[in-house]
């Protein structure tokens, strides 16, 4: 079992065929549950799921509230709603937009980063936005890890860019290079007590 | 690895969640939860745990507070702060027509078997500030069902349900709850059914002849009467599943048979009590018939 328990992965503007490309380049036998949210509109219909079904051999889903965190699912945020990350399990919310944004990928990285601690991976990638920044460095905060698309092979630059500024440890990667290194963080075996109790 | 990032934090409450002890606030908020429902009988402790989480740090940092803790000394002792954090954490976001979809749906697939009832009783469970009664009771009228049809319209919060009552919504939502209405096949100009007037829209009064608003409260009241119909969307996915199941439980004693049971577009039924007693009508609409 790998020292990580979630990935949470943010992108906006571009989003679709970042994740394509992200999530074809993973391994079939990725080990850790995904959590994304690509912003798209109130009312974008059921087409994203089956899109990105189409790019990976991992499961993808739209989430339902309280659904449990798979290993090697892709958890999908819905439209209209916020995502939160409990211990083994989403929680979906619909207060107040954060920042224009519902689903909100900073609300996601802050619930992710304070559930999961150390075991947490954030992803921010193409957007035109600023998301996600605040998020990612809670996640920092907290012990875990964030990777960020390089913004010169971004879509839109500024989300990536907003999360390097907020978070200047952060890995600097290409789509390709943040697949291979979530697969090598996959496959790094963890210790076996865990910070979270499930 | 991640290199600690030391940047300074710019809110006292920010500070507090930089120094954080995971457990340490997992203590504290329960401390928090077991106060406020001994203290004021609400009981928000079977809540989904990471929204709760998020609400309470929401408030303390609009106090410019320091933790949790601190919160729990202003909560206890001074009751405009409890309300404060009631608001918080029965969030009250709803709009007309929410899902417009789900209405086309209830006109299409629920209407016909409302039709075939002499008098049909509605609980719009956690009605919040009643944007989605109002839907209703348009929808209602617009088959001719309402003379026929009672609303119990109940939320937790008095205030919430203060605001139902008057009618009065903000004007510049109008625009998107008209398009909301178009797409879930309102049948008139959705203009008709409000004024412009106290700075707000204020709805037809007619709309709301038969509709009982009440406080009630999921968590801890029993059930109330018999229906026909029950509501309750986007309420649920505030508690943990445990007391989802509870809940479902109340639900279920409380529907007639072959009664129809409507949660919101992204929770299930599934592991909660009576799931099996179920029958989805119209998929992927959340819209279900108690048929055992």
């Amino acid at each position: 079992m790998s020292q990580y328990s979630i990935v949470v992965i943010g992108t906006s503007w571009g989003g679709l065929a970042a994740l394509t490309e992200l999530l074809g380049g993973l391994p079939g036998d990725f080990g850790i549950p995904i959590a994304v949210v690509q912003h798209r509109s109130k009312e974008s219909e059921r087409l994203l799921p089956q899109l990105l079904q189409d790019a990976t051999d991992l499961t993808v889903c739209e989430m339902d509230d309280k659904d449990p965190l798979v290993p090697g699912t892709v958890h999908l945020a819905p439209a209209n709603y916020h995502a939160l990350i409990d211990a083994g399990s989403v929680t979906l919310t619909i207060e107040e937009p954060v920042r224009f944004s519902r689903p909100s990928i900073d609300l996601l990285f802050i619930s992710a980063g304070d559930t999961y601690r150390t075991e947490a991976i954030g992803v921010v990638l193409t957007g035109a936005n600023e998301d996600g920044s605040r998020g990612l460095l809670h996640i920092v905060n907290r012990g875990g890890l964030a990777l960020v698309q390089d913004p010169k092979t971004a879509e839109i630059p500024i989300m990536p860019a907003a999360a390097i500024k907020a978070v200047p440890s952060a890995e600097v990667l290409t789509l390709s290079g943040i697949s291979k290194r979530l697969g090598q963080l996959a496959a790094v075996p963890g210790p076996t007590r865990r910070t979270v109790a499930r | 690895m991640a290199v600690q990032v030391t940047e300074a934090p710019s809110t006292p409450a920010e500070a507090e969640r930089h120094s954080f002890k995971p457990d340490l606030e997992r203590i504290e908020i329960e401390l928090l939860l077991e106060g406020i429902f001994r203290h004021y009988g609400f009981d928000f402790r079977a809540y989904a745990y990471a929204s709760v989480r998020r609400r309470l740090w929401k408030r303390i940092e609009e106090e410019r507070l320091s933790s949790i803790s601190a919160l729990q000394e202003r909560v206890l002792h001074d009751s405009v702060m409890m309300e404060k954090l009631l608001l918080d954490l029965s969030i009250n976001v709803t709009a007309m027509f929410r899902d417009p979809n789900f209405y086309a749906t209830f006109r299409e697939h629920v209407v016909p078997l409302l039709r075939t009832y002499p008098f049909i009783r509605i609980w719009h469970a956690g009605c919040s500030t009643g944007e989605e009664v109002y839907s209703m009771a348009m929808l209602l009228r617009e088959e001719g069902l309402y003379d026929r049809a009672r609303i119990y319209a109940t939320d937790i919060n008095e205030v919430v349900l203060q605001r139902a009552k008057a009618g009065i919504f903000p004007l510049e939502r109008m625009q998107e709850y008209t398009d909301n209405y178009i797409r879930a096949g309102g049948k008139r100009s959705f203009s008709e059914y409000y004024t412009a007037k106290y700075g707000g829209a204020l709805f037809d009064q007619s709309l709301t002849k038969n509709v009982v608003f009440s406080q009630h409260n999921l968590v801890t009241d029993r059930s109330f009467s018999e229906f026909n119909v029950i509501l309750c969307r986007n309420v649920l996915i505030y508690f943990d599943k445990t007391l989802q199941s509870k809940v479902h439980g109340l639900f279920y004693d409380s529907l007639a048979m072959f009664g129809v049971l409507v949660v919101g577009s992204k929770e299930t039924l599934r592991f909660m009590a009576h799931e099996d007693a179920y029958q989805q009508i119209a998929p992927p609409e959340k819209i279900f018939r108690k048929i055992k």
